[in-house]
């Protein structure tokens, strides 16, 4: 079969392996290596992926205050950074940059490509992800998935509501000739899938590949993740030059078969360990993988070294796609106020659980409002309270903390306060404290049928 | 019989959904994957885990992978966007839980052994 795009470009299945790069696996990700796969990696895609699950009710935030903005701060140096390798080499772009704001994302792009004279690089804009109106439309009978009330039920204001959008609006994009794609909210393997379905004109219903496509997505959408980082731990598992870790990039085969590297002559590993690491980190019930496109069955995976730096993935399996969207809800929920301080010396934990007393005096004489406290000794338990091993010896420091929820700006601020004026008042020889603030903008989920979610594909020129 | 701690013969990562942790944990032989499955019990890591995990345990098995998936609900403080800890999203629960300890026969005692791990 041969469909035609509107350039006439004949979209006939690839038969060569497709390589796609993972340039960003969150919004602040480091820019350089992705770059780098830009100019050395003879990519066909470069795939950013930026939005963890609160990245795009922060935007939608930006974005009330400010239209122009919501979509991700580094967009202009990325694409300044590596557009142009793109151009030289051919190599599409797909990115989650768009945030609360696509076309923002898109318009900016155009304008970095008409700047830089690399056209013609058409720009298109995936939408729709957002369902903000359709869920407050139906917030009597949606159902929060954590707690299985409706979203009535949620304390705060509904400020945003982003739909898991699947692979289907970017191919359409790419079958309409994008070389850039901006979307908002796309599930973080589907970004991948699109290239190769695309590519390989897979179609929407074909689960098995759908299945192994979206289990190599897996396996880069988190970068450097899956080649090296967050892995070390001396003695144990040994990783050289963290500093210059290399991205990782695909290599898939047209039946979704697929490997894993990295560019030559950067830091970090790819080996068996660190994919089986990244393989389940995603993941609850193997057998059962949720994503809009196709549910993965990773019960057979199998990973091979075939190798430096090369893991193969097969065994994959897929099942028909889920009938719902899996929604993101962002809910204003209040403020946490933080105060930290350390002690030292000798006699260093007493002073601090003298501290702790006092705090705690102090905010019921000031009548300070909390729904929740926590005081946490830093050195000695703070991630892991009572699980945490017990220590050999008094420890020479320890840092206090106290972190409270309020349901006002003024009570965190307050919690803050009263560690501040530990000094001077509170028990002798201390650091300065330290005092933070922050409003809670906590994400839940619900599912919304497929017929409540329609993406669209905008094309967009650069502002002259 | 000897006792060492679990990061011994395994490795792990933590991962996050909401309120719910997952971990992976990771022989890092085939032969010491018994031992994973005999001794990190749903059971264990709920007594492991006091204080954190305060819903059901599940644990996945891949055996081709000699690894377990463990999934801990409602063990993230509450979830990762509220919770008050600084650690929302349970990523140095792949600390934790290697500070389990297992037992191990003769055989991989003495193979741990000369690779320079000292039993407990």
């Amino acid at each position: 079969m041969t469909l035609a795009g509107p350039e006439g470009r004949s979209l006939r299945p690839r038969t060569a392996p497709v390589r796609i790069g993972a340039g960003a696996s969150y919004a602040g990700d480091r820019i350089e290596p992705a770059t780098d796969l830009a100019a050395r990696g003879q990519l066909d895609y470069l795939v950013y992926e930026c939005l963890a699950e609160r990245t795009i009710a922060l935007a939608q935030l930006e974005r009330l205050k400010d239209p122009a903005k919501g979509y991700n701060d580094l967009l202009d140096e990325r694409f300044r950074a590596a557009l142009p390798f793109c151009k030289q080499f051919g190599t599409r772009v797909i990115s989650s940059m768009g945030a609360a704001n696509p076309v923002g994302a898109a318009r900016h792009a155009a304008h970095i490509i008409q700047e830089l004279k690399l056209g013609p690089m058409p720009v298109a804009a995936v939408i729709g992800d957002d369902v903000l109106q359709y869920c407050l439309d139906h917030r009597a009978s949606l159902q929060v998935m954590e707690t299985g009330l409706p979203l009535t039920s949620l304390p705060g204001e509904i400020v945003s509501a982003n739909a898991y959008l699947g692979a289907e609006p970017i191919v359409q994009a790419l079958d309409r000739g994008a070389s850039v794609v901006l979307t908002g909210r796309v599930a973080d393997c589907s970004l991948f899938l699109a290239a190769m379905m695309h590519e390989f004109r897979w179609a929407a219903d074909d689960w098995e590949r759908l299945g192994r496509g979206q289990a190599a997505g897996d396996m880069v959408e988190c970068g450097a993740i899956v080649s090296g980082g967050y892995f070390a731990d001396p003695g144990y598992k040994e990783v050289h030059d963290l500093a210059h870790l290399g991205f990782p990039y695909l290599e898939v085969e047209p039946d979704g078969s697929a490997e894993v590297t990295k560019l030559e002559g950067t830091g970090g590993v790819v080996n068996r360990a660190i994919c089986t690491e990244h393989l389940i980190y995603e993941i609850h019930d193997l057998a059962n993988y949720i994503t809009p496109d196709v549910i993965v069955d990773f019960s057979d995976v199998r990973l091979e070294e075939v190798g430096k730096d090369r893991v193969r993935i097969s065994g994959v399996r897929g099942k028909p796609r889920p009938e719902h969207h899996k929604v993101s809800i962002g809910v204003r929920e209040g403020w946490i106020g933080e105060g930290e301080i350390t002690y030292a010396g000798l006699g260093c934990l007493e002073r601090a659980r003298l501290a702790e007393q006092v705090v705690r005096e102090r905010l019921k004489i000031s009548g300070v409002q909390l729904q929740e406290l926590r005081v946490d000794y830093i050195g000695l338990n703070s991630l892991h309270g009572e699980a945490s091993l017990p220590p050999r010896e008094p420890p020479y420091e320890v840092r206090l903390r106290f972190a409270g929820r309020a349901a006002n700006r003024r009570d965190a601020v307050k919690l803050g306060n009263e560690v501040e004026t530990l000094v001077g008042k509170g028990p002798c020889s201390s650091s300065l404290p330290r005092q933070y603030v922050r409003e809670v903008l906590a994400i839940y989920s619900c599912l919304v049928p497929r017929v409540a979610v329609r993406p669209e594909v905008v094309f967009v020129e650069g502002d002259a | 019989m000897k006792r060492f701690y679990l990061r011994e013969i395994a490795h792990a990562r933590a991962g996050d959904k909401g309120d719910t942790s997952n971990i992976g944990v990771i022989a890092y032989k085939a032969e010491y994957y018994p031992v994973v499955l005999a001794q990190v019990t749903p059971e264990r890591v709920r007594e492991h885990f006091r204080g954190i995990a305060k819903g059901p345990i599940s644990r996945y098995e891949l055996p081709q992978l000699h690894a377990i998936n463990l999934v801990l609900e409602r063990a993230l403080a509450g979830g990762v966007t509220r919770s008050l800890s600084l650690d929302p999203h349970g990523k140095s629960y792949s600390a934790l839980i290697l500070t389990m300890t297992v037992e191990v026969d003769d055989a991989i005692a003495a193979d741990l052994m000369k690779a320079g791990r000292r039993p407990l």
